[in-house]
């Protein structure tokens, strides 16, 4: 599924100040728990998440995380947008509640990170 | 690499690739108010045997070789190409995986599909047999290429240095309870194995483990260094801090067993998965603390 695609499906918002819009991410994973992210998420999926600090985006780098939504229509400070351009992270934003957002992809056919083989 | 791997990857490929990324995009078109004697310089000088016919950025209709061949056949005076075009027009679209535009080529007999644009329904581009089998190899090319760049690379690094034994050093200090910061030393750490060369998923192991330990000694104490050393079998990362050391290790090796502090977790740590997550990223751990005079902790991750 394509960043552009996801964007329209949540009716969020591209935050990046690079062109994401073709990246294709195959997994999708919802969770504020970082540790638990570093655990689980598989690489080159898209994290969907509340938190909008620094370690965010740390942990999207580590775990080679393709691109970050951040629900709730939170959105991060300029040093944290800037930090996830630094490391080609692409960030989206969306006014959708976690569980919402995550089942609106769930339901368009984006896979969760325990099912995809890859 | 044996026949059955290949015929895997291309099996996956022609799922995962779309049209739009094998089509040939700078597509030639005739405007549907052209004529047909502009039509025959066009396919003579670009020797193409098919045409599509755009009003605007709007498909209206092909105009192939045998239609142009009847049109002389049938000696009629010059008329508009829009005359003689053929008006159903099977097309594809850009975001159709590949598995979709081989089925279509199965299923009619053309030699091409002009491609359009989901979103907006305009031609971008135009897609051959030829297309797909170009798109195809160019990607296990690559896919190729990354592999043995990586494989090459790695093996390099250890063969330029003569020596028995080669270990690399990597040292970094990590500032304690500095939050905003934490991570920075596995970010330069990573940074500086995908220099070596080490692939991608043994590097995402280590640094998924580095993170979380630095991430301890953030938390935990006033800071501490981190030494990696590196040779061609395996990478070893160990974090040395004078904090407060660990009570009972074995208690916090379980996991969910935490004594962080509340805004610790509100920023998404602190769940008591980190050792865990060291462990399970490792392919060896070792643990020692000793009240108030500090933590060693050590991990390996094999390159062989």
């Amino acid at each position: 599924m394509t960043l552009a695609q996801i964007v329209k499906i949540l009716d969020g918002d591209f935050l990046s100040s690079r062109d994401h819009r073709q990246k294709q991410v195959h997994t999708g994973c919802g969770c504020d728990l970082m540790s638990d992210v570093l655990a689980f998420i598989k690489p080159n999926a898209l994290l969907l998440t509340g938190l909008t600090n620094a370690q965010v985006i740390r942990t999207a780098e580590m775990a080679d995380v393709k691109a970050i939504c951040f629900v709730r229509g939170k959105k991060p400070g300029g040093e944290v947008i800037a930090l996830a351009d630094e490391k080609d992270i692409a960030l989206l934003a969306t006014s959708l509640p976690l569980f919402e957002a995550c089942g609106r992809l769930y339901r368009e056919g984006l896979a969760g990170c325990s099912e995809y083989e890859g | 690499m044996t026949d059955t791997k290949e015929v895997t990857r291309v099996q996956e490929l022609i799922y995962e690739m779309k049209v739009g990324q094998v089509m040939a995009k700078d597509v030639i078109a005739v405007s549907v108010d052209s004529r047909m004697s502009d039509l025959r310089n066009l396919l003579r000088d670009e020797r193409i045997s098919g045409v599509p016919v755009v009003d605007g950025n709007q498909l209206v209709g092909l105009i192939s070789i045998e239609d142009f061949i009847k049109y002389l056949a049938d000696v009629n005076p010059d008329c508009p190409v829009a005359e003689r075009m053929s008006r159903d027009v099977k097309t594809l679209y850009d975001t159709d995986p590949l598995i979709h535009a081989v089925e279509e080529f199965e299923r009619y007999d053309y030699g091409r599909f002009p491609v359009l644009d989901r979103q907006t329904g305009e031609l971008v581009g135009i897609i051959t047999k030829g297309d797909i089998v170009r798109g195809l190899l160019n990607k296990m090319e690559i896919d190729y290429h990354e592999r043995e760049t990586h494989r090459r690379h790695t093996n390099h690094t250890f063969e330029e240095i003569i020596a028995d034994k080669a270990i690399f050093i990597f040292q970094y200090d990590i500032i304690g309870s500095d939050f905003d910061r934490a991570g920075e030393t596995s970010s330069k750490l990573k940074r500086a194995l995908g220099r070596l060369g080490i692939p991608p998923d043994i590097l995402r192991r280590v640094a998924i483990a580095a993170y979380e330990a630095e991430m301890n000694v953030v938390i935990f104490t006033d800071g501490g260094k981190l030494t990696t050393h590196v040779t061609s079998k395996e990478i070893t990362v160990e974090l040395r801090d004078s904090g407060p050391g660990i009570e009972d290790i074995e208690k916090a090796m379980q996991p969910g067993f935490s004594t962080a502090p509340d805004w610790v977790r509100e920023l998404g740590f602190g769940a008591g998965m980190g050792l865990c997550n060291i462990k399970r990223c490792a392919d060896n751990m070792y643990l020692e603390s000793t009240l108030s005079v500090g933590t060693n902790l050590k991990f390996t991750v094999n390159l062989q």
